[in-house]
């Protein structure tokens, strides 16, 4: 079954409750994409002008260790989206993305709605706290993460 | 003197023989068994197979409940069965080592004895909570006392709607009952996702909490039966993710863990606010502690 853009986004719980004159807004911002599995979706430090919502796959946030290679600190997958730095100065990321399997994703131009949401701040507002929500959950994961629960003395 | 050693199997075999059968039943003294298999799971945990050493254990138990094993000349702790109820009078005990009894228990060889009481406490309600979706949430060494109730739920697979099983671990190398997991995965009538908080390399699955599968996993909340093991960090975070997804406290059952020595509610080590932790659980129903779960004092 092939879905518009437009009914991705408005059945997608992201961007549930939103007017519909900012889900045709924000439809005209994106695109379907797919990464083969290995691929690189963005790079610690390059400019950050996206964001993706993961239809189907699975995508390792990762840092470089010297001398030890990539570390995985968190995997986004269906449902999810991935990528916040564009939404903050500097503009960059501050972590690679790869693909663990062959990944769909919607691609949005982030530079394109941070735009919208500068000249319409109701608009910026209902996307910021969307991702108010999803920078919360991952900040909850990751401090869970750092008590090391499953060590033998948690 | 080590718990394998001569002494103590012949200890365990004057047990057996003076004590009168119907003594037996006394839930003080512990029912002699023998141990058939240590099968190590990761590096550090092992299960335990274990026979009745004269042929006749208990007869039966309810997934979630717990034995208290009795390592001869160490001591005694309380560890939940970990193994298929349709198996006993057989039983298994998966359990991490992490103190002098588990310790000793890990070095326990085939053929040696160990004193079995039990079973005790509350049990996970697979058998009374029928036609609904069941999701289970576990983290490390909490996967072991809902291993039975995984049993239960595959052995009357007709009984219920959707099974996900929600699975986090420490690292890929401490995913416990991995080759099970993947049996199990393999039978498409039970969704599993597995995380772990530290991936490595050759890892491709999940990286992070296990909370954070809850959100995504293909449940109906208004019709589902929640069953939560593993650290009482890990189980008040999915606690308040299932509450954001709509699954009621009544339909949320937390397997906890607290000092039992007697396991009959006498000796107080346990006590649970008003409750005990070795009679009134370990399965409690969210809705019953949810004024104190949490509580540090407590």
């Amino acid at each position: 079954m092939i879905h518009s853009l437009e009914s991705i986004i408005r059945n997608h719980e992201f961007f549930h409750g939103l007017e519909e004159k900012y889900i045709v807004f924000i439809a005209g911002c994106a695109r379907n994409v797919r990464f083969e599995e290995n691929q690189y979706i963005f790079h610690e430090g390059d400019p950050a002008e996206r964001f993706y919502f993961i239809r189907e796959g699975l995508v390792s946030i990762e840092l470089m260790i010297p001398h030890k290679g990539a570390s995985t600190l968190h995997t986004v997958r269906d449902g999810e989206v991935l990528g916040w730095s564009w939404l903050a100065p500097p503009y960059r990321w501050h972590f690679d993305a790869r693909t663990l399997r062959s990944t769909h994703a919607l691609d949005f131009d982030g530079e394109c709605l941070r735009r919208k949401c500068e000249e319409d701040h109701h608009l910026g507002y209902e996307v910021l706290k969307r991702f108010a929500n999803v920078v919360s959950e991952r900040l909850d994961a990751a401090r869970l993460q750092l008590l090391d629960l499953y060590g033998g003395h948690a | 003197m080590p718990p394998g050693s001569s002494f103590w199997i012949y200890m365990a075999a004057m047990l057996e023989l003076t004590i009168p059968k119907e003594s037996l039943a006394d839930p003080m003294i512990p029912v002699v068994y023998q141990v058939e298999r240590v099968r190590r799971e990761t590096h550090d945990t092992f299960t335990l197979d274990l026979n009745p050493s004269n042929g006749t254990g208990m007869h039966s138990f309810a997934p979630g409940q717990f034995n208290m094993l009795y390592v001869f000349g160490v001591g005694e702790v309380p560890i939940s069965i970990s193994s298929d109820a349709r198996e006993c009078p057989a039983l298994q005990h998966t359990t991490r080592m992490v103190g002098a009894v588990t310790k000793a228990m890990g070095a326990l060889k085939q053929g040696d004895f160990i004193g079995v009481r039990g079973p005790f406490g509350s049990h996970w309600p697979v058998q009374e909570e029928t036609n609904c979706d069941y999701l289970i949430i576990t983290g490390g060494i909490g996967l072991a006392p809902l291993r039975p109730a995984l049993y239960h739920l595959m052995n009357h697979r007709d009984k219920y709607r959707k099974i996900v099983l929600l699975y986090g671990a420490r690292a890929p190398e401490d995913i416990l009952f991995r080759r099970e997991l993947e049996r199990w995965r393999g039978k498409f009538d039970l969704e599993i996702q597995v995380t772990v908080d530290r991936g490595a390399n050759g890892w491709r699955g999940n990286v992070g909490v296990v909370t954070s599968l809850i959100g995504r996993a293909p449940f109906d909340p208004s019709n589902s039966v929640a069953l939560i093991c593993g650290p009482e960090v890990m189980m008040r975070f999915a606690v308040m993710e299932l509450q954001r997804r709509g699954v009621p406290p009544q339909n949320t059952y937390l397997s906890m863990e607290r000092n039992m020595k007697c396991a009959l509610g006498f000796c107080g080590h346990c006590q649970y606010g008003p409750m005990f932790m070795c009679k009134d659980g370990p399965v409690f129903r969210f809705d019953r502690i949810a004024k104190i779960f949490g509580q540090a004092e407590l």
